[in-house]
């Protein structure tokens, strides 16, 4: 054995090196590395040298961000989850479980009984990486963040499956005024909750429990979390003071096992001597191929501009537009001659209201007695806050502000792209008016802020890091998904030696082919348009707005106001005011609210809201999923087939009878056939058990038994409605496998998809403890009734030795004739509120998706939201008898979604009708649906609408998209 | 139901019309190449895999289809315009199995594609046994059927032997030389003497007896076993290289053949007849091709045995016996429980450690796949098995680093057993 082992472990952010004399840890280091990998490394050897002076020693690197080094180097390599046993084995062999984040890892280790590694899939990002994310994200530093959490009170639910995710919960929290004590803790609780359901899946983590990791060692709020979420006692939940560095002695230890001792001058010098290998595929244009390039490309956006004065120089009316983005503040202060006279850009600092109101005393002080305020406008993620806290004049969606500010620039602008820090907006325009809006969905952000985060954990500000790429010579091809993937594809390209000038320009390819490619999903650049306005704080990056030109191989305007767009473009709407009711110098001044968390409880939604309470005693609300809270009568009851159907469903009621309870769990295929099994159990005398609909805490009772972390959210609910079934006893849980769905006419075929169809299998697979609960998961033929009473006799049979063949085909007779009553009365009332929409002069919008995106914990209210806006809401499956064509391009092979083609045909043959698609995030079916009611649509000038939900809705961004879809409707006259 | 799409006719195929299908078992397909050359189709099997497939797979597919479907798109449109091929005189070959996965939708995916990039008058040949799409220029017949099986099975055959050489030979090449020599061996003796079953019998032997040949080392290698969606199981344009890595680490790679897959699509249409009581004469012709195509992977497998030099994984309709308590049969869209089955199957043979691959969000592996895991590890606490979801922008280091995992356990077995 040698005496000296040396052991380094690069992470995605950070490096760590291990010296051990005898086993004993005689000098250990633990710094961030800024991608310099390299360069890091051989400091950190340089150090380690002058421990073990000129003696031998061993040596072995580990981390992900090591691997292509150790290549290139010849040092040995081990696996990080693998080193870190080896650390645990030998120096805490009493451990049951070991739980490390990383940078962007997070492992769970169980040892209890036999050794059994996990690693988080190479969806769920997040862990250290994604906290110092959020940190940014509230302005605050990570250590900052830890302290706040400490001080917490209320846990808000924040989506926990990834960062992209958890960030669009966290967003509207703040610019509720949600307070950041508790968001800090609620994005620990998000960790913590994704950790465990993610990686444990189901296996209980007990016992003695090792915390290790940078982030585990030096937040102390995150470890609490973990410890009281896993129910530890003090002596139970180990912190080790060496947590950070077990990768690195993990290493250090194989290390020693191997007779190859070096002197370390030797390593140095390898390391020194590794080449950077970059591989060709993976390399684009550069940016500016000269100085004169960029120096044309200057002089020719210098010419959009909106002329400034200096506002001491002015005297006269003003019209002040205010954009109350998610991360900023914007404020535009216009000359009646539409001149800026003041505008302010400013990061909201998680509180938008606080910024605000100092923004605008500021602006009063310029603007002395000369300027007088005729009128004001907000628009943005926060208009209804600011417009409420401040009495501005008007509220307007944000997308008609930006094309009216567009406009000004290019009067015959057909498109308009807009990337702001969270967002991306789209929208093309067709015989002036908005002919179809684009946002990014939730999951292909890789917006402004990301690039920001990017440079600060690159150690670098944004400005300086953006400047770097602009000449950068070999721009390394990041690829143009998510956020979390990107994360991941810089670490590639730093393994493979890319330079920070490389990786910035390659960021900025990125973020315009992930706009380009993945969000307006456009073949060539060129569709876009001939007069393309692009715009939003992104844009104002040199490097990003040519990126977008070099990509579509054309000129754009981007004027000099960029990121002001919106605020511009609502003060060009004030500017139709006479006098203004925003608040006066004095009413700023004394300006205060509190902010308070409450539960409504209405209805069984039990909405958590926030409430935002103004000196001047107005409140503003937020959290509500409908108008119960303000005291306004609901609407919703007379107009919305979601509504009726959940109520239809749970009439539905079991009664006492001889054969016992039999449960079934809403969702999935339950969400359509309910009414079959129930009438069909009921027959057979088994008092049904249907479980709730669902909620959050659905999801939370059954998330430790899912297995695979990309599901749809609809499969993912179901292992808590099975769960709630175990948890009543009831001693059979029935889910039937149905590769057939029902058949309708017209069709290829009637597959369900394969989740819907064999998810039984699944559940059976992965919830071991059913406490007695039998699971009944037969595979059935339910489109022939003979079949189906024998298949089913011969699945109770075993349990009910009594059962008779002829009950079996009555009660199948008596449960077919119930689903026909059920599919009869939901097109009747799809029919009923047609009719009622047309008497009353209303529109109608098909929310259309799945039979179970009834489900509230699905639709996240987003049928109330259309009602409140003015639609009848009505559902594909309630309307879909009334289309005249079915004519498809792809194949009809799936029953669900023929309903959702005709649908989309009876949309197109209505004038008064408008298709919104909810598609469930990871739905894989709707990338083939989704492109083919966009066409049927489209084909018949219809705006196609799609909404991507999970987890998590943004009820807000939804908000908007349907208050534009609304905007876009009354341009075009309609 | 009348149904727009662009027939590839009889005159096309007199014509010479290129058609151009992708790649995904570069051995397997080289031969069917050759067998559908020799009966008039100017087949042509892609090869190009640069950065630009992908890039044309993004531009011309939906963010969320799945990556086979992408890539299959981008190798299409990438040849059609980077390659020498006159638009107006191509068509393109895409399987379709009509089952309930989204992939019997590729046909459309592409068809859309086309459509976008202004090639919508290129046709698009289903290759599909259910008659699901007819094409008068393009009729398979029972010889041509007979040979491709054939070839199937002198594929698999190769592959096996290949994947048991090539880390242990000791002229480096050695293996894949003879494997492309018997490719072009087989491919050329088909056109010239057609098929005969014995001499297809007597070919097996020879091939075994070739790989025989090779001197390989005896050194003890850490045994991988590969399964998942078919496309990123076999096509290495999807799977980032997975066989390559492997060996590079020194492990020996093991993948279940292609005829499995043929005999688990036989044998799920004939589920329906016994599980939903589905009737129709199809069925008796359906059990009659199974056990027909049966028997001849068991003559292959025999083949091997017989010599007694390489390792053989099991028949199917054994492979089929082991999903007992795991899964139903009727469980059949995409690989279905043919997926699970195959987990088992490597681990009955002393194969552990398993890579199951599939693209991002596939959806039958949810249930085959990872649904099944936790079952199979809890009864099998020998199993090692990683999960790799592939994708066009997943991190390559993020797969290594848990295959390196897996292997680093494998390893760590396998000297406890020394």
């Amino acid at each position: 054995m040698n005496i000296y082992n040396v052991g380094i472990d690069i992470g995605s952010t950070t490096a760590k090196l291990i010296v051990l004399k005898n086993q004993e840890i005689i000098y250990s280091s633990y710094e961030r590395h800024f991608s310099l990998v390299k360069e890091k490394t051989i400091e950190l050897l340089q150090k380690a040298k002058e421990y073990v002076g000129e003696n031998k020693a061993t040596i072995a690197i580990s981390g992900s961000a090591g691997m292509g080094l150790a290549q290139s180097s010849g040092i040995d390599f081990v696996q990080e989850v693998y080193a870190t046993a080896k650390t645990v084995k030998l120096w805490s062999p009493d451990t049951d479980a070991v739980i490390e984040l990383g940078g962007e890892d997070a492992k769970i280790i169980f040892f209890d009984s036999g050794i059994d590694e996990r690693m988080n899939s190479t969806c769920a990002g997040g862990t250290g990486a994604f906290i110092d994310q959020m940190a940014t994200l509230l302005n605050v530093t990570t250590d900052e963040l830890d302290e706040l959490s400490l001080k917490h009170r209320k846990i808000y639910p924040i989506a926990s499956r990834c960062g992209v995710f958890a960030k669009s919960d966290i967003q509207p929290l703040i610019n509720q005024g949600a307070k950041k004590e508790d968001i800090a803790y609620s994005i620990y609780q998000a960790v913590v909750n994704q950790t465990i359901a993610g990686l444990a899946q189901g296996r209980q983590i007990k016992g003695q429990v090792l915390f290790l990791g940078g982030p585990l060692y030096y937040l102390k709020g995150l470890g609490q979390c973990f410890k009281e979420t896993l129910k530890l006692k003090d002596n139970e939940a180990i912190f080790p003071k060496e947590g950070r560095f077990a990768v690195a002695i993990g290493a250090a230890l194989y290390g020693s096992e191997n007779e190859k001792a070096i002197d370390l001058a030797e390593v140095i010098d390898n390391v020194q001597k590794s080449k950077k290998v970059l591989s060709t595929d993976k390399i684009l244009e550069p940016l500016f191929a000269s100085r004169e390039e960029y120096d044309e490309f200057n002089e020719r956006h210098k010419k959009d501009y909106v002329p400034a004065i200096d506002i001491s120089s002015y005297a006269g009316d003003g019209y002040l537009g205010i954009d109350c983005g998610s991360t900023t503040t914007k404020i535009v202060l216009l000359s009646k001659d539409k001149e800026i006279l003041y505008s302010f850009y400013q990061s909201n600092e998680g509180n938008p209201l606080e910024v605000l109101k100092n923004i605008l005393l500021e602006l009063y002080e310029k603007m002395g007695n000369q300027i007088h305020i005729k009128g004001s406008a907000c628009t943005g993620y926060g208009e209804e806050l600011i417009k409420e806290a401040f009495g501005v004049d008007e509220g307007i969606v944000e997308t008609l502000a930006h094309f009216e500010a567009a406009k000004h620039f290019l009067p015959d602008v057909d498109y308009i792209m807009d990337i702001g820090g969270q967002d991306m907006k789209c929208f093309a325009i067709r015989d002036g008016a908005i002919e179809s809006i684009i946002l990014n969905e939730a999951c292909s952000s890789g917006c402004g802020s990301f690039i920001e985060t990017f440079a600060k954990a690159l150690g670098e500000d944004i400005d300086a890091f953006a400047k770097k790429g602009l000449f950068a010579k070999h721009p390394v091809n990041l690829g143009s998904r998510c956020t979390v993937f990107m994360n991941s594809s810089v670490k590639q390209a730093q393994k493979d030696g890319a330079s920070i000038e490389d990786i910035s320009a390659g960021l900025s390819y990125s973020i315009v082919m992930n706009a380009i490619y993945k969000v307006l999903r456009v073949s060539s650049a060129k569709d876009l348009g001939q007069n393309i306005v692009v715009q939003g704080g992104t844009f104002l990056n040199d490097a990003i707005l040519r990126a977008f030109e070099k990509e579509i191989g054309g000129n754009v305007v981007r004027p000099n106001i960029a990121g002001l767009m919106g605020a511009y473009g609502a003060a060009l709407s004030a500017m139709k005011y006479k006098t203004s009711s925003i608040s006066t110098k004095e009413e700023l001044k004394c300006f205060s609210y509190k902010s308070t968390s409450a539960n409504c409880h209405n209805c069984g939604n039990n909405c958590q809201l926030t409430i935002n309470t103004f000196a001047n005693g107005k409140r503003y609300i937020t959290g509500n999923q409908c108008n119960k809270v303000l005291g306004l009568k609901n609407d919703s009851d007379a107009s919305n087939i979601y509504e009726f159907k959940q109520n239809l469903l749970s009439s539905y009621q079991g009664r006492p009878g001889r054969r016992g309870k039999l449960g079934l769990p809403m969702q999935l295929s339950n969400f359509e056939l309910y009414p079959l099994w129930y009438a069909l159990f009921t027959e057979l005398g088994f008092e049904v058990v249907m479980t709730p609909l669902s909620s959050r805490k659905t999801f939370e009772k059954g998330q430790f038994t899912i297995p695979s972390d990309t599901v749809c959210y609809p499969a993912k609910l179901m292992h808590g409605h099975v769960q709630t079934l175990i948890d009543e006893k009831v001693p059979y849980i029935f889910y039937p496998c149905l590769t057939y769905n029902i058949k309708e006419t017209g069709t290829d075929n009637n597959y369900n998809c394969p989740v819907v169809a064999y998810y039984g299998e699944l559940l059976h697979a992965n919830i071991d403890d059913m406490n007695g609960s039998i699971l009944l998961y037969p595979y059935l033929n339910i489109n022939n009734h003979q079949q189906l009473a024998k298949e089913l006799y011969d699945c109770l049979l075993p349990y009910f030795k009594d059962l008779k063949h002829l009950e079996v085909i009555r009660a199948v007779k008596r449960g077919m004739a119930a689903y026909d009553d059920y599919r009869r009365l939901i097109e009747q009332e799809g029919e009923r509120l047609i009719a009622y929409a047309r008497k009353n002069n209303r529109r109608i919008m098909v929310l259309s998706g799945r039979p179970y995106h009834v489900d509230k914990e699905i639709e996240h209210g987003i049928s109330k939201l259309a009602n409140s806006l003015g639609f009848v809401v009505v559902s594909e499956d309630s309307v879909y008898q009334l289309a005249k064509e079915n004519k498809v391009k792809v194949l009809n092979q799936w029953t669900y979604h023929s309903r959702l083609y005709k649908a989309a045909y009876f949309a197109s043959e209505n004038p008064d009708v408008e298709l919104v698609q909810l598609v469930s995030f990871g739905c894989g079916m709707d990338a083939i649906t989704a492109d083919e009611v966009k066409a049927i649509l489209q084909k018949n000038g219809k705006i196609y609408t799609q909404l991507k939900i999970d987890e998590i809705a943004n009820l807000g961004t939804i908000k908007i998209r349907l208050r534009s879809l609304i905007g876009a409707l009354e341009n075009r006259g309609e | 139901m009348e149904k727009a799409y662009v027939e590839f006719s009889k005159e096309m195929k007199d014509d010479g019309y290129t058609i151009l299908c992708p790649t995904m078992l570069p051995l397997h397909f080289e031969m069917l190449v050759n067998i559908f050359r020799n009966h008039g189709y100017n087949v042509v099997q892609l090869k190009n895999q640069n950065a630009n497939v992908i890039a044309q797979g993004l531009r011309n597919t939906h963010n969320d289809a799945c990556y086979p479907a992408l890539l299959v798109i981008g190798q299409f449109i990438d040849a059609i315009e980077n390659e020498n091929f006159d638009p107006h005189k191509i068509a393109l070959l895409m399987t379709q199995t009509g089952g309930g996965c989204r992939a019997s939708n590729y046909i459309s995916l592409i068809r859309k594609a086309l459509a976008k990039s202004g090639y919508e008058y290129i046709p698009v040949i289903s290759f599909n046994v259910l008659g699901l799409e007819k094409h008068s220029g393009f009729k398979l017949d029972l010889k041509i059927i007979l040979e491709s099986l054939y070839a199937v099975l002198y594929g698999d055959l190769l592959m096996n032997l290949s994947n048991q050489c090539r880390p242990y030979e000791v002229n480096k090449g050695e293996t894949d030389a003879l494997a492309l020599k018997w490719t072009e061996h087989l491919a050329d003796e088909i056109k010239r003497e057609g098929v005969s079953y014995k001499k297809v019998k007597q070919n097996y032997d020879l091939i075994i007896k070739d790989f025989k040949k090779i001197e390989r080392i005896k050194d003890k290698k850490v045994k991988v076993g590969v399964v998942g969606e078919i496309y990123v199981k076999y096509s290495p344009l999807a799977n980032n290289s997975l066989e390559r890595i492997l060996l590079d680490e020194g492990a020996e790679v093991v993948v279940p053949g292609l005829v499995d897959f043929i005999l688990y699509t036989c044998h799920a249409m004939h589920t329906d007849k016994e599980l939903y009581g589905d009737k129709g004469i199809k069925y008796p012709l359906i059990k009659m091709v199974y056990y027909w195509i049966l028997k001849k992977q068991k003559d292959m497998l025999n083949a091997i045995k017989r010599d007694g030099e390489f390792n053989v994984l099991s028949a199917f309709d054994h492979t089929q016996t082991l999903i007992k308590d795991y899964v139903s049969v009727g469980g059949k869209m995409g690989e279905g429980w043919l997926l699970t089955a195959e987990m088992l199957e490597l681990n009955e043979n002393g194969i552990h450690n398993i890579v199951c691959t599939q693209p991002f969000g596939c959806l039958p592996n949810h249930i085959f796949g990872k649904g099944m895991m936790k079952i199979l590890k809890q009864r099998n606490p020998e199993m090692n098995i990683v999960a790799i979801d592939y994708d066009a922008s997943a991190s390559e280091v993020n797969q290594l680093n848990r295959i390196k995992l897996m292997l680093e356990n494998g390893r760590e077995a396998l000297r406890k057993e020394d």
